[in-house]
């Protein structure tokens, strides 16, 4: 039963893979590039690529590409619920217990001591993330700016994602306009 | 209306949200402080346990975000609906035209272009996350609240760091840190430094 496997092989992914949508992906290759075979490395990497391109989530992104080149839509319904699925479960849990425990002076005290760690979590992985997006001192400006202008600006992200595209196909568009003219 | 609330601002989140789970944080971060649905202490925490479960980190933040809103499972089923809504609608749509286009489309100069800029602003939303736990603008920063939290902050940030300056993959030393620096060994040991430390 293929929808079945599908929904399993996802249901696994979203229930062992702690961190994250890149935390997954490589989950995501051992599952369906080698041990089912469903698509070769090739179409796996035009995957991701895909994957992060398009807005939303890595994992939810990738788990409708491979549930729709498997088995078409009820493969995306497969493999999204079974994506989705378990930290829907586990974080709703979570939450309901967490309300009536979050009061207590030892919990309060853990996350006292929690709460900078996640901010150094969120901060740190910048050091890797801009080597990897090959920055430079001239287009360090971008994030900088973006990250004021919310920080003390109060502007919203969506802002930034919208000015980022729009400004950057208009600037593409006049330079290769003006390439084919010359 | 809570509901439209929630269910139009995931819509948005799921819309804009490009690079990952941290990026996506926030978006979130932006709508939770618009509406004032909770308080920062709740928000951090909501972080805190979104990388210590399972799953998508947007997943995570929006089936809690949704929970806490509204208090009962329909605001997190909605939220988290609502947060996978347009990826299902722009993913189907790619993968329709996927084999007519096949792998052209990372040569093509427009797109490469726009995923090397929007790499980059993403990077300032991290960034801005960061920058408005340490210091809201106007209000006390719930994240620092003495000089413990500053250490357990630059030990968190030195060991998630130090694998990245040692070159050779074959080094006991790098392995030993590539443990160590695991999200999820971070947060506990600040939570047991955080128990020893305040209570």
């Amino acid at each position: 039963m293929l929808y079945l496997q599908l929904f399993w092989t996802y249901l696994k992914i979203g229930t062992f893979t702690i961190g994250g949508g890149y935390v997954m992906l490589s989950m995501i290759e051992r599952e369906i590039v080698d041990r089912k075979g469903w698509i070769d490395r090739e179409e796996f990497m035009n995957m991701i690529a895909l994957a992060q391109a398009a807005p939303g989530l890595i994992a939810v992104n990738s788990a409708i590409f491979i549930g729709w080149r498997i088995g078409g839509w009820r493969g995306v319904i497969a493999t999204v619920l079974g994506a989705v699925l378990p930290s829907f479960l586990i974080i709703l849990a979570i939450a309901m217990v967490f309300q009536s425990y979050k009061d207590l002076p030892a919990v309060e005290a853990v996350f006292k001591g929690i709460r900078p760690a996640v901010v150094a979590l969120i901060a740190a992985p910048l050091c890797r993330m801009a080597a990897s997006a090959k920055i430079t001192w001239a287009t360090a400006i971008i994030p900088i700016a973006g990250a004021l202008l919310i920080w003390l600006g109060g502007l919203s992200p969506v802002w930034i994602i919208f000015v980022t595209v729009v400004v950057t196909l208009l600037y593409t568009y006049i330079v290769e306009k003006r390439n084919k003219k010359v | 209306m809570i509901y439209l609330q929630l269910f139009l601002s995931f819509l948005k989140i799921g819309l804009f949200g490009f690079g990952g789970g941290l990026a996506i944080f926030s978006l979130i971060q932006h709508e939770v402080e618009q509406y004032g649905w909770m308080t920062q202490e709740e928000f951090v925490d909501i972080l805190a346990i979104s990388q210590v479960t399972p799953g998508p980190i947007g997943i995570n933040c929006a089936t809690y975000v949704g929970y806490t809103t509204t208090g009962n499972i329909w605001g997190s089923l909605l939220a988290t609906t609502a947060i996978v809504i347009p990826s299902l609608v722009i993913m189907l749509s790619i993968c329709k035209v996927y084999f007519v286009i096949s792998s052209r489309f990372q040569r093509n100069i427009y797109f490469t272009r726009t995923m090397h800029m929007l790499r980059l602003s993403v990077l300032g939303l991290i960034g801005a996350a960061a920058l408005l736990l340490m210091k809201p603008v106007g209000q006390p920063s719930v994240s620092f609240i003495d000089g413990s939290s500053w250490i357990i902050f630059a030990v968190t940030c030195l060991l998630t760091i130090a694998p990245m300056f040692i070159k050779k993959s074959a080094n006991p030393l790098k392995s030993a840190l590539n443990i160590l620096s695991h999200p999820i060994l971070l947060i506990i040991m600040a939570g047991v430094a955080g128990y020893f430390i305040y209570s």
